[in-house]
């Protein structure tokens, strides 16, 4: 196939993933709305994460199970609810797969790494969430995340195709460099489980107040889609363990991007204002780790300080691209 | 700082108080979470603290977790206003620019280091106690954990069933067989395996994972390794930066460098003798579609001297890759245009003739440069401007529509008088000393803008002339040598090996307990992790049916389901 070809064949791509991500959005809505007036009769049972050898993954839906005693009205919702959550998990994989396309066509298409602009960047680091998440769910069973990861997806994948988009184009000189795969898929990975991160986060500050909700007015009765994951506990663990996972690869990142530095420009480190960003949130996560370590820190608070890292990785991402100056200038924007 | 494994459980869990502590020093109210501070002793009607303990109570606070997480947030703020105010080490002239723009709030940001963020003393004070910090962390601990590694792994709770991981069964074979059995399955999962003999049972313990709070402390050390690397290569090294015009050489003596900033032990003397020409400089940009005007390629073509009398050798220069002789590194950072100009006085002499550096404004070129000419009798002359590579109109305006050299204008504003040389203060050749000078000015008075393109000649009256001949291409060079980079590059690979294995590495305890119970022999197993994320449920029913196989007689069907089990349970193991 030509240059061109496979650069047309990469936007198509691009244009499906969205799309197919988006109806995979809407059916995790449906999802959460088919759920929103069920009421589960007991205090939510904490759904094991891991699945032991002896507990097994069930593949009955999140709700099904707590819900099987209640009326015929109330297992109909389950099943719908079920079914659409069922539906949102295929369309991502299927998206997934066409995102995949879009990406590695893309490398084709440029005769190098997919990572040169802010565009590229940006679909590539989505692929990473997404992989993410699937992994994650195969693994953890964490298809609670779908509404916020799709949701997450189609917004990113929105603003790249129409805002950020810039044609296939040849590398600035500065990099020239292997450096350039080793240092900028670390921080795609990176950036990609602290989105998976961030997101749990949010779900588990969400989960968290029902529950205080719920101890506070133990007689109310507890309806909506939320009741169905897993308990606070459990969700704050699979962000600790996304954020423990993301980590070392953002110091790898961080510090593979000063040894290129040195090599590059003569100096590990300049104080250039995404180098600022990056050590910010180096800072902030290392915040975080040691939060959950101390006392009267745990539980929300650490949320939020984890929350406050995936801001300013975001902020390095777009406000030093766009507003920043500095050696980084690699945006095409 | 903070030290202690990130842990989801409180962090006196299963362990002597010790060794979950931070700090040294034992609290005195008891069993409290770890890192709270406890507070200043001092209660209500009790006398004040008295210096030592008003000392070792700071000391407590300062290399508590709390502190530290503190100081973690204040350096991240800390670390804010640099990015978003142009900073004096990273980019000069943006301060200049910036400072001009904001004439009231200038002083007062300039007072306070705003312009110099990370040399300040109110960072610089963040990461010195930050370090103090850690490293009050650190010592008590690697004590701990000295301690700590030799040590045995402990006795059994007294009741195993409460341990949410648990199994129990009966088996025929006699205490001893199993005892021995249990302490080779153990051994061979590299687990440290002690065996206590009680009255009525025997306890077969073992423990992994003590690599993870050497992970820990590795990595904290590592950091500090990385700072002081970096800081001793700063000591014992020099920056430096050098604009050598293409077709001109450059020598490492301290006359050829634009900037020098030597650390406070390198000796002048100590430069290396090696010496280079920038033979040419080749450039090229994407001429057409979208993303037209990047830059493509440019590389420097060096024939260099290692030292005088060596043979020469020609050398690639480009970003990426740099050239290195005797630990001294020479870098391609930048280019740009030095018009080639002939200048003559009003005696129609000669008064100057070669090549000016023009420093770039921009991605397309438009270079900003002043040319000056002592040399011109009777009156001194100057010329202040602009050289636009690709020159064109935009908006009324001229400007350069591609940084390659297309069209190349020079635009000057010409100036006679004295330039100021004679009187000793030292000058930049990029900023003109305006003082005794006068512009030429056309017939209405306005000051005369003269624009030539290549070639041609303009003739200032009876001041002079000057001809724009064509322009050269000149290279930046960043001139550095940094001995010792190689610590701080350890350093980097040990912080990431220690962060991997404080993340990743859970200790674990498991207990075998053994009794005899009339003829026949009970076995208990439990298991204990310190750090969550892994099964330990898993563990128990791995080690529970490895030790049911080996008792029971070979059967095929039994024994390929177990198998099952066991693959699964080392999957599960596996987990993050």
């Amino acid at each position: 196939m030509t240059t061109q070809a496979l650069a047309h064949l990469s936007n198509n791509a691009i244009y499906s993933a969205t799309i197919v991500y988006a109806l995979a959005m809407l059916a995790h809505m449906a999802e959460w709305a088919m759920a929103r007036d069920l009421t589960s009769e007991t205090a939510p049972t904490p759904r094991p994460l891991v699945a032991t050898a002896a507990g097994g993954a069930t593949a009955a839906g999140p709700l099904r199970r707590e819900l099987a005693s209640s009326g015929s009205d109330d297992d109909e919702d389950v099943e719908r609810s079920d079914r659409f959550g069922r539906i949102g998990l295929g369309l991502t994989v299927l998206a997934l797969l066409i995102h995949t396309v879009a990406v590695v066509s893309r490398g084709l298409a440029a005769d190098r790494v997919p990572w040169g602009s802010m565009y590229e960047f940006s679909i590539t680091s989505t692929l990473a969430v997404a992989v993410a998440y699937v992994f994650l769910v195969r693994r953890y069973q964490v298809r609670w995340l779908g509404l916020l990861v799709t949701g997450f997806l189609v917004t990113v994948l929105g603003i790249a195709v129409l805002v950020l988009y810039r044609p296939v184009g040849p590398l600035v000189p500065a990099l020239h460099s292997y450096w350039l795969a080793i240092h900028v898929s670390a921080a795609a990975t990176a950036g990609g489980a602290f989105t998976v991160g961030a997101l749990a986060s949010v779900l588990y500050l969400l989960r968290s107040r029902l529950e205080a909700t719920a101890r506070a007015h133990p007689d109310a009765p507890r309806r909506g889609f939320l009741w169905s994951t897993p308990s606070a506990e459990a969700i704050d663990r699979l962000a600790y363990r996304v954020h423990a996972f993301a980590f070392p690869l953002w110091t790898f990142a961080v510090l593979a991007g000063a040894i290129w530095a040195q090599y590059a420009w003569g100096r590990f480190w300049g104080w250039d204002p995404k180098e600022v960003w990056a050590f910010i949130t180096w800072v902030a996560y290392a915040a975080y780790l040691h939060a959950r370590a101390t006392a009267g820190w745990q539980g929300r608070a650490a949320a939020y300080v984890a929350l406050l890292g995936y801001a300013t990785f975001l902020f390095n991402f777009v406000g030093i691209n766009l507003f920043g100056s500095g050696l980084h200038s690699y945006s095409g924007m | 700082m903070a030290l202690r494994p990130p842990s989801d459980r409180p962090a006196d869990f299963a362990r002597p108080p010790d060794e979950a502590f931070v700090s040294s020093e034992p609290t005195e109210a008891g069993p409290s979470p770890a890192p709270m501070s406890p507070g200043p002793p001092a209660r209500p009607g009790a006398p004040a603290l008295r210096p030592p303990e008003l000392a070792r109570w700071s000391w407590r606070q300062l290399t508590s977790m709390r502190t530290a997480l503190i100081l973690l947030f204040l350096l991240a703020v800390a670390a804010i206003p640099g990015s978003l105010i142009p900073q004096e080490r990273v980019d000069p002239s943006a301060v200049t620019i910036w400072t001009d723009k904001h004439p009231a709030l200038a002083p007062l940001f300039e007072r306070v280091g705003m312009f110099n963020v990370y040399s300040s003393v109110w960072f610089s004070s963040i990461y010195v106690l930050l370090m103090v910090s850690l490293v009050g962390c650190i010592v008590p601990r690697l004590r701990v954990y000295l301690r700590a590694v030799r040590a045995r792994p402990p006795k059994a709770p007294r009741n195993l069933s409460r341990l949410s991981a648990y199994d129990t069964w009966s088996s025929d074979e006699p205490v001893a067989l199993l005892t021995q059995r249990v302490r080779e399955l153990m051994q061979a999962q590299r687990r440290r395996v002690e065996v206590y003999d009680a009255a009525d049972s025997v306890v077969v313990s073992a423990e992994k994972g003590y690599l993870r709070e050497a992970g820990n402390l590795l990595f904290h050390l590592a950091l500090l390794v990385v700072l002081v690397g970096v800081a001793v290569t700063g000591l014992y090294g020099f920056k430096g930066s050098a604009a050598v015009i293409s077709g001109q050489g450059f020598s490492d003596t301290l006359i050829q460098y634009d900037e020098f900033t030597p650390g406070a032990r390198f000796d002048v003397a100590n430069l290396a003798p090696f010496s280079f020409t920038v033979k040419d400089f080749n450039v090229s940009w994407k001429s057409s579609g979208a993303g037209q005007g990047t830059p493509l390629t440019f590389d420097a073509n060096l024939s260099v001297t290692d030292h005088p009398g060596a043979a020469p050798y020609s050398y690639d220069l480009r970003v990426n890759h740099p050239l290195e002789v005797d630990q001294t590194s020479v870098f391609l950072v930048g280019h740009g245009y030095a018009p080639v100009v002939t200048v003559r006085d009003g005696a129609g002499k000669l008064a100057y003739s070669g090549p000016v550096i023009f420093l770039p404004q921009d991605n397309s070129f438009v270079s900003y440069g002043v040319i000056k000419v002592p040399d011109a009798a009777p009156d001194q002359l100057a010329f202040e401007g602009y050289f636009f590579p690709t020159a064109s109109l935009c908006r009324g305006q001229p400007c350069s529509v591609f940084p390659d050299a297309r069209n190349p204008v020079l635009s000057l504003i010409a100036y006679q008088g004295n330039l100021g040389l004679d009187s000793g203060a030292s000058q930049s050749v990029y900023v003109l000393d305006k003082d005794n000078l006068t512009a030429l000015k056309t017939t209405d008075g306005n000051p005369r803008a003269l624009l030539l393109r290549k070639g041609q000649t303009m003739q200032l009256g009876k001041v002079g002339s000057i001809t724009f001949d064509g322009y050269q291409r000149w290279v930046k060079l960043q001139i550095n040598h940094a001995p010792g980079k190689v610590i701080p590059l350890v350093g980097v690979l040990a912080a990431i090996l220690g962060l991997l294995g404080s993340l990743f590495i859970r200790p674990r305890r498991t207990w075998v307990r053994l009794r005899s119970v009339e003829g026949r022999t009970v076995v208990e197993i439990a298991a204990l992790d310190r750090v969550s994320g892994g099964d330990p449920g898993a563990h128990v029913a791995e080690v529970a049916g490895r030790l049911r196989r080996a008792a029971t007689p070979e059967h095929p069907t039994a024994r390929r389901e177990s198998d099952a089990t066991n693959r699964a349970a080392a999957d599960d193991e596996e987990k993050l």
